[in-house]
């Protein structure tokens, strides 16, 4: 999925250094694991990259949530290989965060106390089958839209991890599309369900662009070090256009009274998410917060001994070849 | 109809779509990221070869139903899987040795369907064998590892094993319908393949520091349809839920 609201870090380095690293970024060139950077580049990248890693992993869980309710076998079935795909991102992304000099257990533990986000989305519940057609048509849709251009991002580790997650997502709204087709074109209890999704979801899917520019402290610098290649408001306005005529085209209403076509902008406008409610789930009090890091929690700590187990093996398999050699 | 061979079918097909779901339950939860992307694909794995064999099931029955209608407007007392594979989850201790004792059977099992005179069966028993080898690799490993792990992981592991002994024999207990399908050449006679498994599993108990529990007492009645565990109604209460609330709507 993706990150949202990272801090950037100022750097205090040798300006002829900082310099001639902006110079870099400024003509494109990719810049790797050990090439110098500056610190705060550093850090940013593992906060960015960290957090997008954690929302894949925590995103597994709203709609893990369905896959032992999934109506078919063929549904069940494309789920599964959907929630697969989540945590592969989540190990690429992990990957490529390590090239920074941070480890997977350092940043899984920083997930499980809280010390690093994921994105607020994940705070909200699954609570029909036509919300597993909502999360792919509009939570990986506004995904997408943030991660197509992270393929140009400067980090090389993270631009390539971006390359293949994006060709993943877009399998992933398509087959979220393909269930609000289904739902909006079924019964009428499915049209119901299909409509709530889009009324609980939409606003959610919303903000997961992060605040408006206007209070988006955080930009600018990203910005510079193309870390960040658009703007929360540039892309909002994106999938917004996009996505409007997709509900029109599935005979769903847009939770928006404001949302009208604009000729003079090539827009629509649209009405801004609560930004009180977004405060709120970032600051741990969305609807599913508490749920989801315990799931977490849970899973780490009640399988240890598994992880444990795993490593006293190979470390017994390693003694023995050593003692053979 | 032909019913040895559309109950046997329904055995093959119930035993990967029980423990295919049971498998999709660790879905976001598993104790490592490389668990959580190896459940998921072992389930996908056995989800795709329950359509198939269900698929093949409907088609044998000829009364228009499908894979889809098989697997979520059955009862309990229509479902035809060993116990072994609706046993819950437990510890992950527990899943992973409910997976390789099914899948050492599994995968003797679809060795001898490759071959058999039906060619249907035939065929999708070559593909399902590729991804079973697969399975028992895995699966046999982390028993291994587990088991040779720590105090603790062994202390788990033989755990699981004691609690799950008594559900082995099942797998190759025959019935007349068997028989029937075994003397056809269509599936191999269940109790042919219990030499090779008590071979294979050996191995993996001695390497995994596990004993094996004494005795060979085995539960019964899953594979029949007569009297399957209590776990099993819950969980088709879940995966039916949706086909059951919404009786006729498409998906």
């Amino acid at each position: 999925m993706y990150a949202q609201m990272v801090k950037s870090e100022a750097s205090q380095e040798d300006p002829e250094k900082l310099a001639a690293f902006q110079k870099r970024i400024d003509a494109n060139e990719k810049i790797e694991p050990k090439d110098w950077m500056p610190e705060g580049y550093r850090k940013t990248l593992i906060r960015q990259i960290g957090q997008h890693a954690h929302s894949e992993i925590v995103g597994q869980l709203p709609e893990g949530n369905w896959i032992t309710r999934a109506p078919t076998l063929e549904r069940k079935a494309i789920l599964l290989a959907k929630v697969q795909d989540e945590a592969g991102h989540g190990l690429y992304l992990y990957c490529a965060a390590e090239t920074l000099g941070v480890s997977r257990d350092e940043l899984t533990e920083m997930l499980l106390d809280g010390r690093m986000k994921y994105s607020s989305i994940f705070n909200y519940p699954t609570l029909t089958w036509a919300d597993m057609g909502a999360v792919g048509w509009l939570v990986d849709g506004a995904a997408i839209m943030n991660q197509v251009p992270l393929q140009r991002t400067s980090y090389g580790p993270y631009a390539r991890a971006m390359v293949r997650i994006c060709k993943e997502e877009s399998f992933h709204q398509r087959q979220g599309f393909d269930i609000m087709m289904k739902m909006a074109n079924g019964t009428p209890a499915q049209k119901q369900m299909a409509q709530d999704a889009l009324n609980r979801i939409w606003f959610p899917a919303l903000m997961m662009f992060g605040p408006s520019d206007k209070d988006s402290v955080h930009s600018s610098q990203s910005m510079a070090w193309k870390i960040k290649m658009n703007t929360n408001d540039e892309l909002r306005q994106k999938f917004v256009d996009q996505t409007a005529p997709q509900a029109e085209y599935l005979g769903l209403t847009v939770p928006d009274e404001t949302l009208a076509w604009n000729d003079e902008k090539g827009g629509y406008d649209f009405a801004e998410p609560d930004w009180s409610e977004f405060h709120d789930v970032i600051q741990g009090n969305g609807p599913c917060n508490a749920d989801r890091l315990e799931a977490r929690n849970r899973a780490w700590n009640d399988n240890a001994w598994v992880r444990e187990g795993m490593m006293a093996h190979a470390a017994k398999k390693r003694a023995q070849k050593v003692a053979a050699q | 109809m032909n019913n040895a061979l559309f109950e046997s079918l329904l055995r093959l097909g119930d035993n990967t779509l029980v423990i295919g779901h049971r498998v999709s339950e660790w879905c976001g939860v598993a104790p490592v990221l490389e668990e959580d992307i190896a459940l998921a694909n072992m389930a996908l794995d056995l989800i795709g070869q329950t359509q198939m064999w269900l698929g093949l099931a409907a088609d044998v029955e000829g009364e228009g139903r499908s894979a889809d209608d098989l697997a979520m407007l059955r009862d309990v007392w229509d479902f035809r899987n060993v116990l072994l594979v609706e046993q819950p989850n437990g510890d992950f201790g527990q899943t992973i040795m409910r997976q390789y004792l099914f899948d050492q059977f599994h995968l003797l099992q679809l060795q001898h369907l490759t071959q058999s005179t039906e060619d249907r069966i035939a065929a999708i028993a070559q593909k399902a064998v590729k991804e079973v080898t697969y399975h028992v690799d895995r699966s046999r490993d982390t028993v291994v590892a587990l088991g040779d792990g720590t105090e603790e992981s062994n202390r788990r592991m033989q755990a699981a094993l004691t609690k799950l002994w008594p559900y082995i024999g099942e797998m190759f207990a025959a019935d007349a319908i068997d028989l029937e399908m075994a003397t056809a050449g269509v599936i191999p006679d269940p109790a042919s393949l219990r030499a090779d498994y008590d071979a294979a599993t050996r191995v993996v108990f001695a390497d995994a520091v596990l004993t094996p529990p004494a005795g060979d007492f085995a539960h019964g009645g899953g594979k029949t349809g007569f009297r399957h565990s209590e776990h099993l109604g819950h969980l088709l209460t879940q995966m039916q839920w949706l086909q059951r609330a919404y009786p006729g709507a498409r998906w």
